[in-house]
């Protein structure tokens, strides 16, 4: 192996009892030996005097842990230093180290070596880098269930069907004089069009996945001063929003983020809609209506002192969840828009717990951590999409090659979520499976 | 000092030798091929079979270029088969089984008729080097000095051949002719990488002997479609096949004794191939099977030999007799040669450069079974590449004469042999190419004659041949591109096409699956008129370039990925998916971007995808 060698800071910043180095690449061991006098065993924390391989200064008594390639995390020669937390501590062992010609590393490069080295695939990688992001309960599960290669098995499962679906197809292509079995090539038509339909299944979870990964956006809408900014901060539980009996006060998008069942959501309040009086405020309105075509969930909120106002009903429907407020001063209507509302008052408190609950129940509804390993990137659904085109046209491809051809490209676009498959590995399965030779 | 002086010395009369020293010859070389024995040139030592899925497409395109396999073999075919009628043009292969005598007669005549080639029934012992380590001459084994401005070894089995039939050893090239020790020594000195393979024959039968009654008959094609796109006609009268099979009876003998077997009695090192395994390995591998298929392949019209295709077998003699005794229709075959496996060296092809030229030794080219492949066709088709580049080299310029992955299945197996290196004897498979749809055998003309013209090792015959070939297929498709109509025109000549009121092309007509034959000819009628290969050409066309424009947009995006920067101090070893001799390439080249990464000599398509996808990897942050 060659390159360079990084180290990192592994615990939080900052003091601390313990503080824990790590360190991986090929001048790990000389560090290491340089740093702590010898090499420990390998795997077993030991205690050492670490000193300044020029100066002989002494740095602090450590635990040191030696990971020999290829059995640790980045594949690499790794090795832990457990230092005690101080700030100057810290700082004399990196000064140490640099010393010896390692270098910090960057921002998620020790995933990114174990990526390289094989230790995990791409999506293995994407789970850990969003494990460490993590800021729900239902993301985090979601992101340890990926870095633990639930969606790496399920791609791959797939790649080996499809090898061997293409092995067959390429049996039939190379092979016509062998006795070969029959229906060979009608049964490769018919295991790609069931593989097809699992991947359209996977595909057809409105986004689940991806939404759980990123968070879900709920605009609040509304005629001006119906409270929108209140309800913002009441459902923040601080003073996010500012809130005052003037109309128009909300002049651009203000968001606040929520853990609502473990589920990250993104509120945004935004401007009244009405007719704008002034350009500042029809920019804000402008915004207003791009930020709820972009939510997942639109709350509308009406005043129950007024008649739903006409900007306000257009946003309900079936991906709109209607409020109305100030059901202190008038009774709510029994329907809006055709909708059901869910009453409340911002003023008394009235109905708050129900919304809050009622929004955490549409949040699980539209990201909750499925039962299923669910795909989390626009990248792993444009590569599973066009692999489920291309296994459509197999089902309409006239011609064994242009089957072939179709099988193919499905395998270099999952290809691009987990790897590659090359030619040999086709042979193999084709050699493997058949008894080919005159 | 030196005895004769030649611009090309060839060695080796085999499938390979032949056609680089007829190429090296048609390229302006004064061009000497030696030879064991003047007799077996163009001896067929395993079937009597060229072509076939992959390799048919060899033999076209070494037609193509003028090359002597093809029009051989279609003077000396006696059964013909277009193998994947029923599939598409792309995959279709056409193969012909030769009666040996004829094809030796053919490839001699042919070769006689070589302006500027000398043949010498002479063997090569050893190779004369010069200052830089180039080879400049050749020593035969009677001790004459031939000056060589290039040489090119097609040795095939011959570099320390061991035959093995049961427990029995004997040194040798083929069946009755002595291995070559020295050459093999002299490969060694030159510090070339030599590795083991090995493959296998089965045993010969006498055809009077078989019980031909009792057989499935296998007819060859009528008419049969031949190799050469020179050939108006197949003339040989033409012989059926037959087909037998093994029964559980031939595999409880095998299994009882497979210790006596070369391979599994542990006296062979060689790998095998997959695809040509011996009736011992598929009894091993696939055990559940009841029976094994064999085809009787008749060797000649006037010769009874039958080959049986499918035991090739390294047991004892004896035994070889009671396996054949087990098979229906063989009981009372007599056996005329045993079968055997052969172990032989090989050059590491890695060692090479496009061109087949060996990288530390200027000015010597290898070509054939030398280099690990397996194959009449396989071996044709490096001899002619190589032979052409001997010359090149010979004639003082850089032996650039090479193909690409898009252009040929040669060009793929080239680029196969150097970058990946072999570990079985390599065979020819469409499987192998990403550019399938492109590369049909029946368009390998196209594909590369105009190439062979500006090369001048395609003859003045074809070169006017050709050329009227393309005019003709040029107008059909300028007027099968403007004639047409809309959805309504169709229906009114009784096609029904999609109702979407878009005009379509004739072309585009002809690749719909509701639009018959007879269809076509009434709605077109001067479709009628074409020359039968001007109109499958044109119908193979039609039918592939919704696909291939796809392919084309594939190749673009490839295009688009090929402006990605490498940066400066990468390190080639951090990328997986690279093989040594890549990160090697790159790190010589220290390319700038992916698309110079492209053009060093040698770097796969796969190796290229690796990278490109390591530099957008690079810009994913895993925090």
């Amino acid at each position: 192996m060659t390159g360079e060698t990084i180290f990192a800071l592994a615990s939080g910043a900052g003091r601390a009892a313990v503080a824990v180095l790590r360190l991986s690449g090929p001048g790990t061991a000389m560090a290491v030996a340089a740093l702590a006098g010898r090499l420990p065993a390998p795997r077993l924390a030991s205690l050492r005097r670490l000193r300044h391989p020029e100066t002989g200064e002494l740095l602090d008594r450590a635990l040191v842990l030696w990971f020999p390639g290829p059995a640790s995390y980045t594949g690499e020669d790794s090795a832990e230093l457990h230092l005690h937390g101080s700030p100057a501590v810290i700082a004399g062992v990196v000064e140490a180290l640099v010393a010896t010609g390692l270098r910090p590393a960057e921002p998620g490069e020790f995933t990114r070596r174990a990526f390289l080295y094989d230790k995990i695939d791409l999506t293995a990688a994407e789970g850990i880098a969003d494990l460490i992001a993590a800021e729900t309960e239902g993301q985090r599960r979601q992101a340890l269930r990926q870095a633990e290669g639930a969606l790496a098995d399920l791609y791959e499962g797939w790649t080996r069907r499809l090898t061997a679906l293409l092995a067959r197809q390429e049996a039939f292509i190379e092979f016509e004089d062998e006795d070969l079995p029959a229906g060979l090539d009608a049964a490769v038509a018919t295991s790609a069009a069931a593989l097809r339909s699992e991947m359209l299944a996977h595909l057809a979870d409105a986004r689940r996945g991806e939404r759980l990964r990123e968070g879900l956006l709920v605009a609040i809408l509304g005629a001006p001063n119906a409270g929108k900014s209140s309800l913002l901060n009441a459902l923040a539980g601080r003073e996010a929003a500012i809130v005052s009996a003037r109309a128009g006060t909300t002049r651009d998008v203000v968001e606040v983020r929520l853990d609502l069942a473990g589920v990250p959501v993104t509120l945004a309040d935004t401007a009244g809609l009405r007719e704008a009086t002034d350009e500042i405020e029809a920019e804000g309105i402008r915004r207003a209506r791009r930020r709820a075509e972009e939510a997942d969930l639109v709350l509308a909120l009406f005043a129950a002192d007024r008649p739903p106002d006409a900007g306000t009903l257009g946003w309900v429907g079936p991906e709109a969840l209607v409020v109305v407020n100030k059901v202190d001063l008038a009774p709510a209507p029994a329907a809006i828009g055709g909708s059901a509302p869910l009453p409340l008052s911002l003023h008394t408190g009235e109905g708050l717990e129900a919304l809050r609950s009622r929004l955490a129940e549409e949040a699980i509804a539209r990201a909750g951590l499925a039962a299923e390993a669910s795909l989390t990137r626009p990248r792993h659904r444009a590569a599973l999409t066009e692999a489920a085109g291309w296994l459509a046209e197999l089902g309409a491809a006239p011609l064994p090659e242009l089957r072939a051809e179709a099988l193919r490209a499905a395998l270099r676009a999952i290809g691009r979520i987990t790897g590659r498959v090359g030619v040999e590995v086709v042979l193999d399965a084709v050699f493997g499976e058949f008894c080919i030779g005159k | 000092m030196f005895d004769a002086f030649f611009d090309v010395v060839v060695i080796g009369g085999g499938h390979a030798g032949c056609e680089a020293a007829a190429a090296a010859a048609r390229c302006g070389a004064h061009t000497l091929l030696l030879t064991h024995r003047i007799e077996t040139l163009g001896e067929m030592s395993c079937n009597p079979a060229i072509g076939g899925v992959g390799k048919g497409h060899l033999v076209r395109e070494v037609d193509a270029l003028d090359g002597l396999m093809g029009r051989a073999a279609d003077a000396a075919g006696i059964h013909f088969k277009l193998l994947n009628r029923s599939k598409g043009p792309a995959v279709r292969g056409p193969r012909a089984q030769a009666d040996r005598a004829l094809y030796r007669q053919a490839i001699q005549a042919l070769l006689r008729a070589t302006e500027g080639l000398t043949i010498a029934a002479e063997a090569a012992e050893d190779l004369v080097t010069g200052a830089e380590g180039e080879v400049i001459g050749v020593v035969t084994a009677t001790g004459q000095q031939i000056r060589a401005g290039a040489v090119v070894i097609t040795s095939g089995t011959f570099l320390r051949g061991m035959i093995h039939i049961g427990e029995t050893r004997i040194p040798a090239g083929r069946v009755s002719e002595a291995p070559s020790i020295g050459l093999s020594d002299t490969l060694r000195r030159l510090g070339l990488p030599l590795a083991r393979l090995k493959t296998g024959t089965p045993p010969r039968l006498d055809g009077r002997s078989i019980d031909w009654a009792a057989l499935e008959p296998q007819p060859g094609d009528d008419p049969p479609e031949p190799l050469s796109w020179m050939t108006e006609r197949i003339t040989n009268s033409q012989r059926p096949c037959a087909i037998t099979a093994t029964t559980p009876a031939t595999h409880d003998l095998i299994r009882a004794n497979l210790h006596r077997t070369a391979v599994y009695g542990g006296r062979i090192e060689g790998v095998g191939p997959r695809y040509c395994p011996s009736i011992e390995d598929k009894v091993v591998r696939f055990a559940d099977r009841q029976r094994h298929q064999i085809f009787l392949e008749p060797e000649g019209l006037e010769d009874d030999t039958v080959y049986p295709n499918g035991i090739s077998t390294s047991l004892p003699e004896a035994l070889q007799a009671a396996l054949i005794a087990s098979i229906p229709g063989l009981e009372r075959a007599r056996i005329l040669r045993p079968g055997y496996a052969i172990e032989y060296d090989h050059v590491d092809p890695r060692a090479l450069t496009p061109a087949l030229e060996v990288r530390t030794t200027p000015r010597l080219f290898l070509a054939g079974q030398i280099n690990g492949t397996t194959g009449y066709e396989e071996a044709a088709a490096q001899g002619l590449l190589a032979g052409i580049n001997a010359a090149r080299r010979a004639g003082g310029a850089v032996p650039d004469r090479m193909l690409g992955r898009s252009d040929a299945y040669a060009g793929v197996m080239v680029d196969d042999l150097i970058l990946q290196g072999v570990t079985e004897p390599y065979r020819m498979l469409t499987a192998r190419s990403e550019f399938r749809l492109a590369l049909r055998a029946d368009n390998a003309g196209l594909r590369l004659t105009e190439k062979g013209i500006a090369w001048g090792v395609v003859g003045s015959d074809r070169a006017a041949a050709h050329r009227a070939f393309v005019a003709a297929l040029e107008a059909a498709m300028a007027r099968a591109r403007t004639e047409g109509g809309s959805p309504a025109w169709y229906a009114a000549a009784g096609v029904t096409v999609n109702q979407d009121g878009r005009w379509r092309s004739a072309l585009e007509a002809l690749a719909l699956p509701v639009m018959t034959r007879t269809d076509a000819d009434r709605i077109f009628p001067w479709l009628r008129e074409l020359p039968r290969r001007v109109r499958s050409e044109l119908e193979a066309q039609a039918l592939y370039a919704p696909y291939l424009e796809r392919q084309a947009a594939e190749l673009r995006a490839l295009a688009r990925e090929e402006q990605l920067a490498i940066p400066k101090g990468i390190d080639f070893a951090l990328v997986p998916g690279l093989s040594a001799e890549m990160r090697q390439r790159l790190m010589q080249a220290r390319p700038a971007t992916l698309g110079s990464a492209g053009r060093i000599p040698g770097i796969t398509p796969a190796a290229l995808a690796a990278l490109a996808v390591h530099l957008r990897r690079g810009e994913v942050r895993f925090t």
